[in-house]
């Protein structure tokens, strides 16, 4: 410290930055998920418009885009950190919050909507005691709505992970709940 | 309807220039306005060249050259072209010749209602007890569009006002997404710490994660406050605190006026823009119970001894060029954030008004024979930034701080009317002395371009000896966004520059990263310097709206017209000055100088904090900020 | 396998001269080739009715029995035929199989491909005349379409080039760039009266013309595949089944326009047709049909990829361009035009996918042959997804001008269970519904305006008197408000309070007013919207208003809702009759409103119930409806016991 006058100045002045590439944190699993971010903004770094890209590998890899993630990105790419939270708050691919195990992504468009998917909708949310968007306490179950998926002809839809469930019933939702509560993992039958 | 070609005009896209280039060549067309022939420009939009023709369309987004984007929908007009079916926003669409538009018909009448009504729907309709009461764009459009009952009530937003900083207030519930803040700091200012935020009815324009503005890279210039049309960005007030000070007898409560004010405050009592109103600014203040009533532009002239004294310095030993100009706490603030290799090129210098702070609590106090720990100082300014450099605690000693409160011109007129002076029946009055006596180079530092002219007027005499012959810089003056030129010292020519709007000083500075040399740089945040700031008078009442950032013009010309007039054109020669060296400070960069009169100053990195602090974010749509760390890794060194 | 670049018409010639004799074989020639073809439908929907793995299935039975040399088994585009999927074609003899499940394989291969029989069970039964036809062309399905953009769907191979060069793919670009120049492509296209499909009919000619004449440079040329309407899956289906179309007609477009970069915006939720299309652009780059020096001209086209992220605002032009460039897909004032001032300020053609569906069959068969089919103003021929309450739903293409009543009727089969038709949903969110009155109307873009609804992509999907207008136009409010970008006050609050007051119109507090109000409201949103998606939001509740105002009505003075769809107007009854007192009923209810007095059977309290409708499904006896309240108390109800209507067969009911 020298002295300026009667004020303490700090000896050297460090540029301050949150997340400095070399200092990341001692967990193996955050250090290769920021290395593969790294690599995707590498590789789209030098097209212009990627940010929505970028996300979306960002959101593959974290499993969600927390803040620390955006802000990360917005540093990389040399955007300014609200242009990135104002793109990633508009489009609703993005979440911002963990995700369950399981994602159950009931199709809300026109054509399942008119042949009950409010209805299914509401057994969801009766039986996970969970709103839509919403993770359940044990971290299991996450609902969601999506927009038309376009499997019209097997309306009403209901998503559970990557598989289509068409022509979905209130009862396959209750034997698709058991089934991933008594496993408590991802379910890898696919057939409706 | 007839069949019109129109040929779209050029999109205005100016960076570094925020104001009109005079020679730009025009050509002149014709359109058919309420059944009016009228004459306009090639490029204009339908609302300029309204305007141009003693037409209001009233409007609430548009604001020219910085937010073109028809959002508001307020200012919609008829237009008959082919093919045209609904209604156009007449901010951006163009003006063609032959165009035949229609401002006022029923149908327009009717449509622009609703959208004020849908406006109000989701405002926090509090008026009588809002800052902006009587002053608001939104409150006079109503008013002028006559709307007695809302027919659309429905939800509203609550969210909770964020007001834990010092400099700026955000009210979420009174915005009306007209984007004004986010385009004047993204496009301007070029700070881009707002953005729209979510989507449809709950989009917000917020920083990121809708953190406070504390938390995230604003550099607190409050030209984002001077956009708002509604009172949902306004500055932190401390009237009460002032008040409270005056009424304590046991406080010597001494006040100093920055050098715009004296053009500025009459706007507030109905002066045209650019009135001097000097005298009736000093019998207000002393009406209202200052005991010493002081003007800034003293302490301006010492920023310039100081100051020149330095830039000689540094050509002396040719380091550290150029030297950068410090008195503006948005540009410190700015470059701590985005621009932290420059630190070193600042200037040492305190602004004018903590120089003055400091030496009113030692110098003042001891020729006065007053305790410094009952002296309160107050600084009158044109600026929010100056409310967050107030609270910085390298401006201020273990004891006290320099100076203790900052009030915007706004502030100040409001403390006015509550204590029932009646302004136009002032008397005019001078200063208090010492600290009251100031050159005309103190008095134009509050316009861009006027602290380097004060500047060179004293380094030409300390580096020579002798006076400058010219001493008026035209080069200098005027509003081009960027200014450069040569000037001439005794024996040796200086490169000077000039940026206002720290989206010019961005330009600049990556010039200067790539390698070019100046010695000796003027940077204000504001636009128009001063004059532009963002605790100067708003314009929203019904006789008086700007729809750009013109005005400022006035306002600057008015402090050049205090220099001309001033006997005392050289801060060196202010008697003032001399005898505060002489008694006390010796020369400038002495030990006290430094002491008292520099500073120092912190690189704080672009990013915004998370999750730390008191100041959280409100809950909003799908942004949550109070999310739970997902492991320890926030470090903050 | 070297694969040498294709630089001239006669190198398109020798590739399709050696696939021609296949894909003859699926036109239904039988050439002696001693080859047999399946094509299974690997379309989404299909795909997820695991005709994936009913392909893997034939691959293992067809390998077991040592045939792979006899036969080939082919991924096809959509049909079409959605509601009876998976899809199952089979060459020679254009045997249309549905229905087909991965066990049927072996009995497929086993029966059909080993011993020559047609397999009766997966044949499709014609409801109308209640017999069995092997023949896709006599279906009725099929019968009454013009497939012009689809003619290659459910024919090739999407993801083999060299069946789409085998069907005289890319010629129309070879034609254009060796003999063609900017002028002769607008006129023919100009002259063939084409429209953008995408929704709002441009003349496409014009749109062409325009982005030609500006003297900027680059251009490009965007191809929206944003499809957001929910029930439309038109655009999908092209991509899934024919990409290359799209392909070479953006190469058209650039040729035309002078761009040399495309980009396609492709939404997120297809994952599907972004497969199809990277492995498209793949293969037209390795045969020198994308890329650099097209054909040994000078010309250079390349296309990219951009996939959307979930807004359905990024439909519109000017949100697209926004959102390519990586911002917040939010739309902007016109002028200007992206023609003037698109893609990073610079001339951008943008075109929805059909429309450049429709390109490369304009210059292979002429504008006179284009301009043939359809109306007057309208030209062509238009793609429609039919959903809903019909029997087949699915994907069709006729030309334009076919009456409502040919499309759901003959085509579609009609409404299922012998209920009546009541309103068809045209043009998405955007749309109106359109009553009984019009089904005679031929459709066109200026007849559809009319009605009060609109073309839009083509989703159409199909309403029976089990539906509640209001209940659906509060539906496509929600959507609407959700996807409103926020920019512009009437999108932005306007919609939002449109859908306050229909929510409490179908939660039984509406009063008459709010008719006046929800009118008024609407046209001044509709006149005062920044883009498309506010001007057209209102759309479903000015038609509605306009033809089932006794709806409303009903819903505001009498407190029920006719169609037995809005939850707060209904009332849960137990059948005294029919109750055996189980009180499984009243276990399951989560309000405790199911209560018995001793001896008697159980009632459901009013008050308490809060219409989840539990109880039904879990009563034993179905001795539980639902109906609407009149206003003398009386309740009504329909006697249908089971909550999803709208099906007959006893497969696609709700199993409770």
């Amino acid at each position: 410290m020298t002295f300026h006058g009667n004020k303490a100045v700090p000896e050297k002045q460090e540029i301050t930055f949150l997340y400095k590439s070399h200092e990341l944190p001692k967990s193996t699993q955050k250090e290769q998920q920021y290395e593969q971010l790294n690599r995707v903004i590498r590789q789209y770094s030098n097209e212009p418009g990627q940010l929505i890209r970028i996300l979306v590998k960002a959101q593959e890899i974290f499993g969600y885009l927390p803040e620390e993630v955006q802000a990360y990105i917005a540093e990389k790419t040399e955007t300014p950190v609200a242009e990135v939270n104002g793109v990633v708050t508009f489009y609703s691919l993005f979440a911002t919050e963990p995700k369950g195990k399981n994602t159950l992504n009931l199709c809300l468009g026109t054509a399942c909507y008119v042949k009950g998917a409010q209805e299914l909708m509401n057994a969801l949310k009766d039986r996970l005691g969970i709103d839509e968007g919403e993770t359940t306490p044990d971290q299991l179950f996450t609902i969601r709505s999506t927009r038309c998926i376009g499997a019209c002809g097997l309306a009403p839809v209901l998503m559970v992970n990557e598989e289509v469930h068409g022509k979905a019933s209130i009862n396959d939702i209750d034997k698709i709940i058991e089934k991933y509560r008594g496993k408590g993992e991802h379910f890898e039958n696919s057939q409706h | 309807m007839e069949r019109q070609e129109f040929s779209p005009g050029p999109i205005v896209k100016k960076k570094g220039q925020l104001y009109d280039n005079p020679e730009k060549k025009v050509e002149k067309i014709n359109l058919i306005i309420d059944g009016k022939k009228v004459a306009a420009e090639k490029g204009m939009c339908i609302l300029e060249a309204a305007h141009m023709n003693g037409i209001e369309i009233p409007s609430l987004c548009y604001l020219r050259h910085i937010n073109e984007i028809g959002s508001c929908r307020v200012c919609l007009v008829e237009v008959e072209i082919k093919g045209v079916k609904t209604l156009q926003a007449s901010c951006v669409y163009p003006a063609t010749e032959g165009l035949v538009v229609y401002t006022s018909s029923p149908r327009v009448r009717r449509v622009r209602k609703t959208m004020v009504e849908l406006l109000l729907s989701d405002h926090h309709r509090e008026c009588t007890t809002c800052v902006r009461n009587l002053n608001c764009e939104l409150q006079n459009i109503a008013d002028n569009l006559g709307i007695r009952n809302i027919k659309y009530t429905g939800e509203m937003k609550t969210i909770p006002i964020q007001n834990q900083n010092s400099f700026i207030i955000r009210d979420y519930n009174k915005c009306i997404k007209c984007r004004r803040c986010e385009a004047i700091c993204s496009k301007v200012q070029e700070v881009n710490v707002y953005s729209g935020i979510n989507r449809g009815y709950d989009t917000v324009i917020a920083p990121a994660f809708m953190q406070d503005l504390s938390q995230v890279a604003c550099i607190t210039c409050g030209q984002c406050v001077i956009a708002c049309p509604t009172a949902s960005l306004t500055e932190k007030e401390c009237l009460e605190s002032v008040w409270e000070a005056l009424e304590d007898q046991d406080k010597y409560v001494v006040v100093q006026t920055a050098p715009s004010i004296q053009v500025t405050i009459g706007e507030m009592f109905g002066y045209p823009v650019g009135t001097v109103v000097t005298g009736k600014l000093v019998a207000a203040l002393r009406q209202l119970g200052f005991k010493k009533v002081f003007a800034t532009d003293f302490s301006a002239d010492l920023t310039i001894m100081e100051e020149a004294s330095e830039l000689l310095e540094r050509l002396k030993n040719r380091n550290k060029l150029p030297l950068l100009s410090s008195c503006c706490p948005a540009w410190v603030k700015f470059a701590e954030h985005f621009y932290p290799e420059f630190l070193e090129n600042l200037s040492t210098c305190k602004s004018p008004h903590e120089m003055f702070g400091a030496l009113t609590k030692t110098y003042f106090a001891e020729k006065e024979g007053l305790d410094p720990g009952k002296i309160i100082v107050v600084a009158i300014m044109p600026c929010t930034a100056k409310k967050f450099e107030a609270s910085r605690p390298e401006m201020g000693t273990a004891n006290f701080k320099d100076v203790d409160w900052v009030l915007t011109t706004r502030e100040l007129a409001r403390m006015i009317r509550q204590a029932g002076i009646n302004f136009h029946d002032l008397p005019d009055e001078d200063y208090d002395t010492p600290m009251g006596i100031a050159s005309g180079a103190g008095s134009i530092f509050g316009s861009t371009g006027g602290v380097i002219e004060a500047a060179v007027r004293t380094a030409y005499y300390f580096s020579s000896g002798q006076e400058m012959d010219l001493l008026d810089y035209e080069e200098l003056r005027g509003f081009s966004g960027l200014k450069e030129a040569w000037v001439k010292l005794k024996d040796q020519t200086i490169k000077i520059a000039i940026a206002h709007g720290t989206g010019n000083a961005r330009v600049f500075l990556d010039r200067l990263k790539a390698g070019e040399q100046f010695d000796y740089v003027e940077i204000m945040a504001c636009p128009g310097g001063c004059v532009g700031g963002g605790g100067q008078p708003i314009f929203g009442t019904r006789e008086h709206k700007e729809i750009s950032l013109d005005y400022r013009h006035n306002r600057a010309d008015a402090l050049n017209r205090i220099d001309y007039s001033k006997e005392l054109r050289r801060a060196h020669e202010n008697p003032a000055i001399k005898k505060i060296y002489s008694e006390f400070l010796k020369h400038p960069l002495s030990d006290k100088s430094k002491n008292l009169l520099h500073t120092y100053y912190t690189p704080r990195g672009k990013l915004p904090e998370l999750n730390q602090g008191d100041i959280k974010g409100h809950v909003a749509g799908q942004v949550k900020v109070n999310m739970p760390p997902q492991d320890d890794r926030l470090i903050y060194q | 396998m070297n694969i040498l670049k294709i630089r001239s018409i006669e190198d398109l010639k020798a590739i399709k001269t050696k696939y021609h004799p296949l894909i003859k074989q699926r036109l239904g020639h039988s050439n002696g080739l001693g080859l047999t073809q399946i094509l299974v439908c690997s379309g989404t929907a299909c795909s997820s009715s695991a005709s994936q793995a009913l392909l893997l299935e034939l691959e293992k039975e067809i390998k077991l029995r040592g045939l792979e040399n006899n036969v080939r088994l082919i991924k096809t585009g959509c049909f079409g035929f959605c509601q009876h999927g998976p899809i199952v074609v089979v060459h020679p003899g254009e045997i249309f199989y549905c229905r087909v499940k991965p066990e049927d394989a072996k009995l497929l291969v086993e029966a059909h491909l080993v011993n020559g029989k047609i397999i009766e069970k997966l044949l499709y039964r014609e409801e109308r005349t209640g017999a069995k036809t092997s023949q896709i062309a006599e279906l009725d399905f099929f019968k009454f379409q013009k497939r012009i953009v689809l003619s290659n769907c459910g024919v090739i191979n999407p993801e083999d080039i060299r069946e789409y060069i085998a069907r005289d793919g890319y010629f129309a670009l070879a034609e254009v760039i060796l003999n063609q120049n900017q002028e002769q492509i607008i006129d023919i296209i100009k002259k063939s009266g084409l429209r953008g499909r995408g929704g709002a009919g441009f003349p496409v000619g014009k749109k062409w013309e325009l982005t030609a004449m500006q003297d900027v440079t680059p251009k490009y040329v965007v191809c929206n595949a944003d499809e957001g309407d929910p029930g439309a899956f038109m655009d999908r289906s092209i991509l899934e089944g024919d990409p290359h179309s799209v392909l070479e007609a953006m190469a058209i477009a650039g040729y035309c326009i002078g761009a040399n970069k495309g980009y396609i915006y492709i939404r997120a939720e297809y994952p599907i047709a972004v497969n199809r299309l990277e492995t498209a652009i793949k293969q037209a780059q390795k045969y020198g049909l994308l890329g650099e020096n097209l054909f040994n001209s000078i010309f250079n086209f390349d296309i990219k990829l951009r996939l959307g992220a979930g807004a359905f605002v990024c439909g519109e032009e000017t949100a697209l361009l926004h959102s390519i460039m990586g911002q917040r897909g939010e739309p902007r004032p016109r002028p200007p035009y992206p023609a003037q001032e698109g893609l990073w300020g610079k001339p951008t053609l943008i075109n929805n996918v059909e429309t450049y569906a429709n390109i490369p069959v304009i210059f292979r068969k002429g504008w006179e042959w284009y301009y043939g089919h359809g109306t007057a103003t309208s030209k062509g021929s238009k793609v429609f997804s039919l959903a809903g309450k019909i029997k087949n739903t699915g994907l069709i293409e006729v030309p334009m001008g076919t009456t409502l009543r040919t499309i759901i009727f003959d085509i579609g089969g009609g409404i299922p269970g012998n209920k009546k038709f009541k309103a068809v949903q045209t043009g998405g969110p955007s749309g109106g519904c359109i009553p009984e009155k019009y089904l005679d109307l031929p459709i066109d873009y200026e007849s559809l305006k009319e009605t009060g609804s609109m073309m839009g992509s083509g989703g159409m999907i199909v309403m029976n008197d089990d539906d509640c207008m209001v209940d659906i136009a509060r539906f496509y409010l929600e959507f609407t408000q959700d996807e409103s970008c926020g920019r512009c006050t009437p999108c932005r609050v306007g919609t939002k309070r449109l859908l306050e007051i229909l929510k409490r119109i179908t939660a039984g507090n509406g009063e008459m007013e709010d008719l006046e109000i929800l009118e008024e409201l609407s046209y001044d949103i509709r006149d005062a919207s920044l883009c498309g998606l506010g001007q057209t939001a209102p759309n479903p509740i000015i038609s509605t208003l306009r033809y089932f105002k006794d709806e409303y009505i009903a819903h505001i003075r009498d407190k029920t809702c006719p169609a037995g769809v809005c939850k707060n107007l209904l009332e849960f009854v137990i059948n005294e009759e029919q109750c055996i007192a189980c009180g499984l009923c009243a276990k399951v209810c989560p309000a405790g409103a199911i209560t018995r007095d001793p001896k008697q059977t159980y009632r459901i309290n009013p008050e308490k119930c809060v219409k989840c409708a539990a109880c039904m499904a879990k009563c034993p006896k179905q001795a539980i409806s639902k109906g609407t309240v009149r206003p003398n108390k009386e309740v009504i109800t329909d006697g249908a016991t089971g909550i999803f209507t709208g099906s007959d067969s006893q497969e696609e009911r709700a199993t409770l």
